[in-house]
């Protein structure tokens, strides 16, 4: 992991963070530190504000109408919601990775350059490179092999587990530093859901992957760290063993254990 | 338990369920009905106007002018003036209408300015021609000092078929899913490199029926410009394609069957029906162009 050494422990780092959307409190003064270079997962029942705060990592709450946000969010050091912060450039930084797979309705090849492409000047780039780093996205997500000879195919035409890799590849180009994934796999069978596991776990360590997952199995399988929430608020963090064998609060314990949720 | 002969199956049709079905046939046969009845003016009309314009349909008819006092000739003059409009109003409608639209749907927040712009498109959609020809008279010829000429009809036009192009470009850019504009968005893409590459492309042929569906309604309209600039008589060589200038003005097709159906007397009867079928083979062209390209984009489109 000697990437991730040259930056602090912590990847993310939430003070006080607050959002309505309208009148009704999603997320309440939740604090939190996500470390770097590890899976964290995002648990809890529906409605209880994990996406939302998945969301504020890369400001794509600010798509909605009516969203308001206090406290700050600081990403590898900087807080995100400063004035001075383009949300174009945290977003090269903070890639998201989507419930249902949405590759764009173009070629696999240029999903995958699409990111290169919006993020440099008019003809800046060469088709070598291009090509060089749309080889190594979709290598990296274990889609070069089976794509290789129909790059031109469209990205939609995909099978459902090759286009949520291909949205992860997408990413990889810009050179993230964090993954966000909602429910990644919830929209996948199961080989597709292993497919899409394996691959978060080879990914570990060059990136700082926070998953929001509904699948306890899941969150248990792939994940280092885990935070449970319930109505907007953080109720514990802590390592997936501990929440999961001797949580410490007794919410996080009856929810573990099906009572509820 | 078995069935003899005299008792019933346990579920056997009953007297009620006759009955119902019996409404239900008759209810489906009246529905039927009333499809095929809307065949009926369609066919019908379009087979008596050919039937009668026969004998005038000639490829001279259409690339002649009209002589002796238009009661011999062709339409050319007016064919012409109408194609001149319809482009006119469409170079400045559409540019309009689809930033408009691009505007109004992918970068407008909903609050009390945007509410009363889509208000105002909704209603001056619904404004009856002639009110439109009475503001071009006014705006256009009089204020503007365009005079009466293909620029102000064209502009009155333009303001008639602007909201319907504004609407169907909205309506074009919403069935564009906005997953789509998310994965840009979480790419840093902006919204213009959004709309350029992705939304745009994708909602091209909707756009597109929209506006050649306007062409219809520009082509066929009769108050707009009978106000604004279309006139009784131009003199116009045969077969020249720039017969007008934009600041004169000009004949046009469907105030040319208005003007011979009811001011000249003693135009042959099937110079009449030939103009009307000329206007409805325009318009029924421009519909099968629009229904084609509808249909061919529906069917490449895979999300």
């Amino acid at each position: 992991m000697a990437a991730n050494q040259q930056h602090a422990e912590y990847a993310i780092e939430t003070s006080n963070l607050n959002l309505w959307y309208g009148d009704f409190q999603a997320l309440l003064n939740v604090c939190t530190k996500i470390k770097a270079g590890i899976i964290t997962g995002l648990i809890g029942p529906s409605g209880c504000g994990k996406t939302t705060l998945l969301r504020c990592f890369n400001r794509m709450n600010e798509r909605f109408e009516n969203v308001r946000v206090e406290g700050s969010v600081e990403i590898l050091g900087s807080n995100i919601y400063d004035p001075e912060v383009s949300v174009v450039e945290l977003r090269k930084r903070v890639g998201m990775v989507f419930q249902r797979p949405n590759p764009l309705p173009l070629s696999i090849y240029d999903n995958v350059a699409f990111g290169l492409k919006v993020h440099s000047p008019w003809r800046s780039l060469y088709k070598d490179d291009i090509d060089a780093a749309v080889e190594k996205a979709l290598e990296e997500v274990f889609l070069l092999d089976s794509v290789k000879d129909q790059l031109h195919r469209k990205g939609t035409d995909l099978q459902l587990e090759q286009q949520q890799k291909l949205c992860i590849a997408r990413l990889l180009p810009l050179k993230p530093e964090l993954l966000l994934m909602d429910e990644p796999c919830s929209a996948l069978d199961a080989a597709g859901t292993e497919a899409v596991e394996d691959l978060l776990l080879s990914l570990r360590g060059r990136y700082t992957i926070v998953i929001v997952t509904h699948n306890m199995a899941q969150a248990r399988r792939i994940s280092d760290e885990c935070i449970y929430m319930l109505n907007g608020k953080l109720i514990e963090h802590g390592e997936t063993s501990d929440i999961f064998l001797n949580p410490k609060d007794k919410r996080t314990e009856e929810y573990i254990e099906g009572r509820y949720g | 338990m078995k069935n003899h002969g005299n008792t019933k199956n346990l579920f056997a049709a009953t007297e009620l369920i006759n009955k119902k079905l019996r409404a239900q046939r008759i209810v489906k046969w009246i529905f039927g009905l009333m499809s095929v009845a809307i065949l009926i003016p369609l066919v019908g009309l379009t087979t008596c106007l050919i039937i009668r314009a026969w004998p005038s349909l000639t490829w001279d008819f259409l690339t002649d002018v009209p002589k002796q006092g238009m009661r011999s000739g062709g339409i050319w003059s007016a064919l012409v003036g109408t194609m001149y409009t319809v482009t006119f109003s469409l170079l400045v409608a559409v540019p309009v209408g689809v930033m408009a639209g691009i505007y109004l749907n992918e970068y407008a927040r909903d609050n009390w300015f945007t509410r009363i712009v889509n208000l105002a498109v909704v209603n001056l959609a619904g404004v009856p021609s002639i009110v439109h020809a009475l503001f071009g008279l006014g705006a256009f010829v009089v204020f503007a000092g365009l005079g009466k000429s293909i620029l102000s009809a064209s502009l009155t036009l333009a303001i008639m078929t602007l909201p319907v192009i504004i609407v169907s470009t909205k309506e074009a850019l919403l069935a564009v899913p906005l997953t789509f504009r998310m994965a840009c968005w979480n790419l840093g893409a902006s919204r213009w490199q959004t709309i350029r590459t992705i939304v745009l492309p994708n909602s091209i042929g909707g756009i597109l029926t929209g506006i050649i569906l306007q062409v219809c309604r520009a082509a066929g309209e009769t108050a707009p410009i009978m106000f604004t600039g279309a006139v009784f008589y131009k003199a116009v060589q045969r077969g020249d394609l720039f017969p007008y200038k934009p600041t004169e003005q000009f004949m046009a097709l469907s105030y040319h069957l208005h003007t011979i159906s009811t001011q000249v007397p003693g135009v042959p009867e099937s110079m009449l029906y030939a103009t009307a079928v000329v206007l409805l083979g325009f318009v029924l062209a421009f519909n099968t162009i629009a229904i084609v390209l509808r249909t061919r984009i529906r069917n490449r489109k895979k999300w």
